[in-house]
């Protein structure tokens, strides 16, 4: 443990640190931040969604280099990079992959802070940063996805704009707001690309500052749950603890190696995923004349659409799916469960939270579908499911109904 | 219970049997973007059948001859019709208005229908053109009902009938005896597959050198990820 212990003090290093925390900084949050030595599979996540937002602000910035935010040269400059510019394409498909990405590499670390416990005191904050982060990337994404100009940009952007319209008094003139016209046209075209090249990034990077200063300001959690600030050597060094670098940045690259290899899979061989992740119908350039006959959502929305599309009345749908999102922020103070992590919790915590995971997946499936009655009924007991979870955590914990098993002092391997 | 099991199985397959008889049946495709060859002849075939009034806007004449390995003065000579230079996209020499006017709809640009409708469905749709004398152009097709498109490949695959049952639906297309065309039904077959994979290709030229790369690219990632398990492994060691 002898890295970078030393004081830089001479040299170009010293004349920076003496006008610029630089060793301090790297130290606190590189070299002497300790970490848990037992993450497990799920804690690859975090660094990896940190991986996606570089892939995605660097992607971004050669797209822009040709893209044209009108409505009569959207679709044809999106093709003039996927066909004319040297690597155009490669560009595109890492672009339009890596949303996609995104939002796998975000729902699995949320699902890691909801198996540990990650948002329970004192942690709270840092879920809250997280679920503005997710909040944000999901307009992000929506404002990404109108830019090529397809039928599938053009109405899916209808559909989700339109549902401000179901706020009462507001809603209209909201709905045009938003647009900039009477319709989805060339000024929605040219804020969404603004929004969506600008200033969402720059609200995206600044959250996910604060979420990583807030998360070395407590220290991580473990699967375990425990805090590793309890037992510390002589040094007053965690004893379950070990500098985030050099052990988890080599730790972090093997995670990264095997997500490229997938990542590749998807750039390389199926950009589309099947219509998942670049939908056929979107090859087609938008035409507010012809409407679509289905307009599924992409896969990451489809989850929320499913849920809207359960219930009967548009605003009741809209406010329910919003409450979908809302009730997220509330969850470190609905758990008031005394551990952490599901390995020392009760079988009702495991089961609900399997029985949660599956509705999210199978409301994800139901909502890429054509609605039919069957479609409604899953899609509602799903709902139901979505919605218990967060119900039957407080009541079981509320109450003291949860049997704990008891948490170890130190860390498990 | 068992007789009642293979009751609901013959009523649920009973529906799968009758449309056995769907003419379409025996026509999935998919596009081979290695096939260079077919892609060429599909591209010759696409030229003299279909560019009359479809173009390809997003593909250059150049890119089509270097993709698949023709010389320039072939092209000039042989491929292009009309005012256009070897560099310029591929344009149909019909004015969309006049297309509007013949056909009641601008044919549209083929560029992408390849991704968007997919091979299989040009395939198919290529495939299933029927006579039709109630319809304006004189024929029918299974794949999109009332089209307006004539069936200019009946030179090569001749006229088709419908053959109907007894409820009037389609259960194959014949070409009858005195109405032929010059391509046996497997030379057809083989023309509009040439002509699907060109489709293919146009939709996304880069196709082919795309999946290519990736193999170098995964092989590459995969040995790096070794490296970084083992520098990992390395690292690790004294983490107890």
């Amino acid at each position: 443990m002898s890295y970078n212990t030393e004081k830089a003090q001479g040299g170009l290093l010293g004349w920076v640190d003496a006008r610029f925390p630089l060793t301090q900084m790297w130290r606190e949050h590189l070299s002497e931040y300790y970490a848990p030595k037992n993450f497990n599979f799920w804690y690859f996540f975090g660094s990896l969604a940190l991986l996606v937002l570089v892939i995605q602000i660097i992607s971004g910035i050669w797209l822009t280099f040709n893209f044209k935010p009108t409505e009569a040269e959207a679709f044809t400059s999106v093709e003039f990079i996927m066909r004319d510019t040297e690597w155009g394409w490669l560009i595109r498909y890492i672009h339009s992959t890596g949303a996609s990405a995104f939002f796998v590499v975000v729902y699995l670390h949320m699902f890691r802070g909801m198996m540990y416990g990650s948002y329970q005191k004192p942690r709270e904050l840092i879920w809250i940063f997280g679920c503005l982060i997710l909040l944000v990337l999901m307009a992000e994404a929506f404002m990404g996805y109108v830019l090529p100009w397809g039928q599938m940009s053009y109405w899916g952007a209808q559909v989700i704009i339109s549902l401000f319209g179901a706020i009462p008094i507001i809603g209209e003139p909201l709905v045009v707001w938003i647009m900039g016209d009477f319709l989805i046209s060339e000024a929605t075209l040219g804020r969404f690309f603004a929004l969506h090249v600008i200033a969402l990034p720059l609200v995206l990077i600044a959250l996910v500052v604060a979420h990583i200063l807030a998360l070395h300001e407590v220290g991580s959690n473990n699967p375990d749950g425990i805090d590793i600030k309890k037992h510390k050597d002589e040094n007053g060094k965690p004893l379950d603890g070990i500098p985030f670098h050099p052990y988890y940045t080599v730790k972090d690259l093997v995670g990264v190696g095997v997500f490229l290899v997938f990542f590749s899979v998807v750039v390389f061989f199926i950009p589309e995923v099947g219509g998942y992740f670049i939908k056929y119908d979107n090859f087609i350039p938008a035409d507010p004349l012809t409407t679509p006959e289905h307009i599924p959502p992409v896969w990451y929305f489809a989850p929320h659409y499913a849920i809207l599309m359960s219930i009967p009345d548009k605003l009741l749908g809209v406010l329910t799916m919003g409450a979908a999102i809302g009730v997220l922020f509330l969850l470190p103070w609905i758990d008031r469960g005394k551990v952490r992590s599901i390995r020392y919790r009760g079988l009702g915590f495991k089961i609900a939270l399997f029985a949660f995971a599956a509705a999210f997946i199978i409301l994800g499936y139901v909502g890429t579908q054509p609605v039919t009655p069957m479609t409604t009924i899953i899609g509602r007991i799903c709902a139901l499911v979505y919605f218990g979870y967060f119900v039957f955590l407080w009541v079981y914990t509320a109450f003291d109904l949860e049997k704990t098993k008891p948490v170890p002092e130190r860390v498990t391997s | 219970m068992m007789k009642r099991f293979l009751l609901i199985a013959m009523l649920a397959l009973a529906p799968l049997g009758a449309s056995s008889a769907d003419p379409k049946d025996g026509l999935e495709f998919s596009a081979d973007p290695y096939d260079t060859d077919s892609i060429r002849r599909g591209a010759g075939l696409f030229v003299n059948y279909c560019m009359g009034c479809h173009s390809v806007e997003l593909l250059r004449w150049n890119r089509m001859a270097q993709d698949l390995g023709m010389e320039e003065e072939d092209v000039i000579e042989n491929m292009i019709f009309g005012e256009q230079e070897f560099h310029d996209p591929m344009m149909s020499s019909m004015d969309p208005a006049d297309g509007e006017e013949w056909f009641g709809i601008e044919p549209p640009d083929l560029s992408l229908t390849g991704r968007s409708l997919g091979a299989e469905w040009i395939y198919k749709f290529l495939n299933t053109f029927y006579r039709d004398d109630t319809s304006d152009v004189g024929v029918d097709n299974l794949m999109l009902g009332g089209s307006s498109m004539p069936h200019v490949l009946s030179s090569l695959q001749g006229m088709p009938e419908a053959v109907r049952d007894d409820d009037g639906n389609i259960v194959d297309l014949e070409v009858p005896e005195h109405r032929q065309g010059i391509m046996s039904p497997e030379e057809y077959q083989q023309a509009t597959a040439d002509i699907t994979n060109f489709l293919a290709y146009a939709a996304e030229p880069i196709k082919a050198y795309r999946m290519q790369l990736g193999f170098k690219v995964i092989l590459f990632l995969l040995f790096m990820t070794v490296i970084f398990y083992a520098l990992k492994r390395e690292y690790w060691k004294d983490v107890h």
